[in-house]
This record gives C-alpha cells, structure tokens and sequence, in this order.
C-alpha cells in the first residue's frame, strides 16, 4: 500500500509539471508581444525593453519554464495584465463558487445515474432498458450552453421561479447544477451499465444466484460493490470534463467562478489569467485524482493487501 | 460482430445521413437566401410564421434557411475535426502499443498529461491565442480531444501484436510500418469505426462550445453554436432565435451517439 501511494503521487507531480509545460507553450504561440501588450502600443524601445527584463523574456526559454515553475509552486501564477491584480488571488476569490456548483453537479449526476445504469442492467434487454439508453444518449447529446440558456429562458423568464444568474443562495444553484449535471448521468448511467452487466455474468454472482436470492438482491449486495468501483476512478477523470462544463454553465448563468474568470481572460486575451486558470484546474484534476486514487486503493483489497501478499 | 445492424444503429444512422443530405442539398432545401433580410420585420427578431415556420432574427433573416446552412459549417467542422482527432489519437496509439518500452512510456505519459487539461479550457486558450479560423479550430479540436482513442488504440495494438499473425509475419521479415499498416491496423479497425462515430458527437459539442463562448468560425457563416451565442441579447424577446439552432446541435450529437453506441453493443455480443 505505501509503495502504491508513493507510485501516486509521483506520478501526479509528475502530470503537474507536464501540464505546467503546456500552459507554458500557451505564452509562447502568443502572435503579441507580451511587452507592448503591457505597455501599449506607442511605448518606445527602451520602456519595452525594460518589460522585457522585468518579465524575463531576454532570458533564454528554459531558464525563463524554470523561473515560471519556481513561481508557480510558491502560489504566485503572476498578475493580470487586464485587472492588475495578481492571479492567485483572483482565482482565490472565485473558486468557492465553482467548488459549489461542481459539487452539487457531481452529486446530482451521480445521484440520477447510478440508479438508471442499475435499471437498465437488471432489466436487460427490455423496453426499459432500451428507454434508459435513448435518455442517457439522448442527455449526453445535449449542448450544456443550449440547456442553460433553455432551462434559463423556461424558469427564469417564463415562470419567474429562478434568478436570471448569478450566484445569491440555494435558488440560483438550482438551474446551474442540472446544466452541469444532466450530461455527466447520462455518461455515469451508461458506464455502470457496462460495468454491471460484465460483473453480472461472473461466476460468483451465478453462485449468489443459485443459493436463491432474488435478481435486485444480487445486484445490490453483490455486483454494485465491485461495479462501482471503476465509477469512482471514472468521477474522478470526468471531473475534467465537469470544469470544461463549468466554463460553459458559467458563462451562460453569469456564475461569479473560475470559468467565467477564464472566459473572460480569454475575452482580454490577459495571457497570465488564462495559463493560470488552466494550471489552476489542471492542479485540482491531479489532486482529486489522487484522492481518487488513494479512495481506491483503500477500497480495493488487491491494493490494500498488494505488498504485504 | 453480429452482422444484423440494431435499431438504435439504423436511427443513428439515418439521422446522420439526413444530416449529410441537408448539408449538400442545402441551396434547394433552404427556401431564402440564410444572409439576406427576407422579412419585413427587419430591426426586430420576427415570431415564427407560416411564411418563416422557424422565424426571423434582428436581421430579417430566415431562421431555418440559417440552420440549413449552418449544417455545412458545422457539419463540415465537426466531421473535419474528428478526422484530425483520430489521426492523432490513432497514430500516437499505434504507436505506443506497437513499438512499447520507452516510446510507449513517453506517450503515454503525454496522454497523462492532456487527459488531465480541461479539453474546453484548453481549446479556448489555444484559439485565442492563436486567433479563430478555420484552420486554427481544426487543429486546436483535434489537439485536445485525441487522449481517449489514443488509449483504446493502444490497447487493441497491444493484444494484436502479440498475436500470432503478426509474430509470423515479422519473422518473414515484414517491416514496422508494414506490420502496422497491413496487419495491426485493419483488424482494429472495428474499433476505430466506433470511436470515430463517438469522437464526432464529441467534436461537434466542443466546435459549438467554441462557437457560442465567440471562439468559432468567424462571420459571416453562421454556424449553429454562433446563432445561439448571437441570440443571447434576444433572450427575453425571441427565445426561438436561441431554441432552434441548439435541437439541430442536439440532432447532430444524438444521431452520432447512437450510431456509435450502436456499433459498440454490437461488437461486444
């Protein structure tokens, strides 16, 4: 177990500082000149050149990666050319918003799937589980920016039950988590029944079966366990493809978080703010995949017990 | 494989295929021109009608003529995009499943790296930066979305090279690329169908995606995710402008998912 912890967290340095790589590059295919960016575009040659040397570009690249990495773990990711405010600090203030909204979303997803993937296995072939296939494709198909603005227009303006944004309490969280969390239970309810369905044809289940007990009771004190377990890894990855989400719920329902931060750096094209939302979320992905990881491995005996064996 | 098509695979595939007609025949199909003012209502988003069944935006444009246009922008797009993300996906795990050892653990760990960058995030910095066309929308789509296949592909070269075909056609003294492209390649190619089915619904979210946070394919070719992003200040006025282009999105993305799922229950039985 200590081995398989220590292999984890190795390998997650090791992600961050390849995702610290890429964020880099994205200074670099930059067309603009991050000095006149600062400066304006009628600054003359020598207040340019002093940029130049204050940021460190006359340094040579790898020298100035190591310069930016050094930053980075020490918490300072720059400041904003657009806000003047350093980044870590904007991104401080934002991320308790995105933290709530991804986590209700999380729950939700996991909340609405879990049961339509148990459903759809324990009735295979049926016309439920043909049903629960059409709805899965059919929420993971759905633009989340078009079920925003939809479920916007629908309960904000229509029926005047829901904020039309922003972020004032458990009303306004409403309408942002379904955006967020319909697809992901599409994509969770269509996982565990793959899972389930393999688990289900294993020889210990035809043996829970045979001493007698009925189909639901096999499913949940038998083969959920185990085809839950990829689920967690799974939630953990998708977390991913929940902040890529957030970006777009964001923006649509005007949530004061970290993706709407990073539209609207991409918006001012404020080249610190965008490399650090990006490091930002990609650092949150390998910590909760550790986590996950770790969860895991705690929950699974062939890693709990693999050295010792 | 079953060699029967499920229904799921027919619906999927005729969605598709409707899809591609509507795209083609657009100029016979569209009855106004998508960038001319048909309306009289010109100023004002006009409710839909009899005349315009799908309405008019600010513009005294057709909304319908505008989307069976926007299939060829979109459409185009997200097909082209998921050509380059298998290209990527399908060459990096080829190789690494192939050659194995060092090359296999690089890119590997490459794949760590991008699975772990929010795909969305990461296209919106990179085309930013590099500022939208169509080109740059491409390549940005691709360079972000290939991880997934890349780690399926690499798992199927895997099994395939150890396979006793293979073993003999090296001793013959067959070369890599020879091994890859004659025997390792055609019989994952099952795989590689399904994925490209799936990667597309993939590609044509993320070009939306794009397309509605002002990151698309510039004007003047309206393409689907840009008609709702440019119909977000008429929310309150005339939600059909928002409403319409977002269920042809939604058509699109389904008619490849169950085409893809389709194919995949399939190769499993």
């Amino acid at each position: 177990m200590a081995l398989y912890v220590i292999r984890r967290i190795l390998f997650g340095a090791g992600v961050l500082i390849g995702t610290s790589i890429i964020t880099f590059i994205i200074a670099f295919v930059v067309p603009a000149d991050p000095a006149v960016t600062i400066a304006g575009a009628k600054a003359d040659p020598q207040t340019l050149a002093m940029i130049r040397q204050q940021l460190g570009l006359d340094q040579p690249l790898y020298s100035q990666y190591a310069r930016y990495l050094n930053r980075a773990l020490h918490g300072d990711l720059g400041r904003s050319f657009v806000r003047r405010e350093s980044v870590s600090r904007l991104i401080a203030a934002r991320f308790p918003a995105t933290a709530v909204l991804a986590l209700c979303a999380m729950a939700l997803s996991l909340i609405l799937g879990i049961p339509m993937g148990m459903l759809a296995a324990a009735y295979k072939h049926s016309a439920l589980d043909n049903t629960l296939l059409i709805i899965s494709l059919g929420l993971l198909s759905l633009p989340v920016f078009w079920l925003g603005t939809m479920l916007l227009i629908a309960g904000g303006l229509y029926l005047h039950s829901f904020p039309l944004g922003g972020f004032s309490g458990v009303r306004s969280l409403i309408l942002p988590t379904l955006t967020l969390a319909l697809g992901s239970a599409g994509y969770y309810s269509r996982i565990l029944h793959t899972n389930l369905i393999e688990v289900l044809g294993q020889d210990y289940i035809r043996t829970a079966r045979g001493k007698g007990l009925s189909g639901a009771r096999t499913i949940l004190k038998h083969a959920l366990a185990n085809a839950l377990l990829p689920l967690v890894t799974l939630a953990g990855l998708d977390l991913a493809g929940l902040l890529s989400g957030v970006v777009l719920t964001e923006t649509v329902f005007n949530w004061p978080g970290i993706g709407r931060l990073a539209f609207e750096a991409v918006f001012n094209l404020d080249i610190p703010l965008i490399m650090g939302t990006v490091l930002f979320s990609a650092a949150l992905i390998v910590v909760a995949n550790l986590l996950v990881d770790l969860l895991y491995a705690w929950l699974d005996p062939r890693i709990r017990f693999e050295e010792s064996a | 494989m079953k060699a029967r098509a499920s229904r799921i695979e027919i619906v999927g595939g005729a969605m598709v295929a409707s899809m591609i007609v509507v795209a083609v025949f657009a100029p016979m199909l569209a009855p106004h021109d998508p960038t001319r003012a048909v309306a009289a209502t010109y100023g004002d988003p006009g409710i839909p009608s009899l005349a315009f069944p799908l309405g008019t935006d600010e513009l005294g444009r057709d909304v319908l003529s505008r989307i069976i246009y926007g299939a060829r922008i979109s459409f185009t797009v997200g097909v082209a995009a998921m050509v380059m993300t298998m290209t990527i996906g399908v060459a990096i795990g080829l190789g690494a499943g192939f050659f194995g050892g060092a090359v296999d653990f690089i890119l590997m760990r490459f794949t760590d790296v991008m699975l772990t960058l929010p795909a969305l995030l990461l296209a919106m910095a990179f085309v930013a930066v590099l500022r939208p066309s169509l080109l740059t929308i491409l390549l940005v789509i691709g360079l972000v979305s290939w991880t997934q296949i890349a780690r399926v592909v690499r798992a199927e070269t895997l099994s395939m090279s150890q396979r006793d075909f293979v073993l003999a056609a090296r001793s013959l003294g067959a070369s890599s690329t020879r091994l890859m492209a004659r025997h390792v390649l055609p019989n994952i190619l099952p795989t590689i169908v399904v994925m490209a089915a799936l990667s597309t619904s993939g590609t044509l979210l993320l070009d939306a995606g794009l397309s509605f946070l002002g990151l698309g394919v510039p004007p003047p070719i309206p393409s689907w995710g840009r008609m709702i992003e440019e119909a977000q200040i008429y929310f309150r006025t005339a939600p059909w402008l928002a409403a319409f282009p977002g269920l042809a999105i939604f058509y699109a993305v389904l008619g490849f998912n169950l085409l893809g799922y389709g194919f995949l229950r399939r190769q499993r039985q």
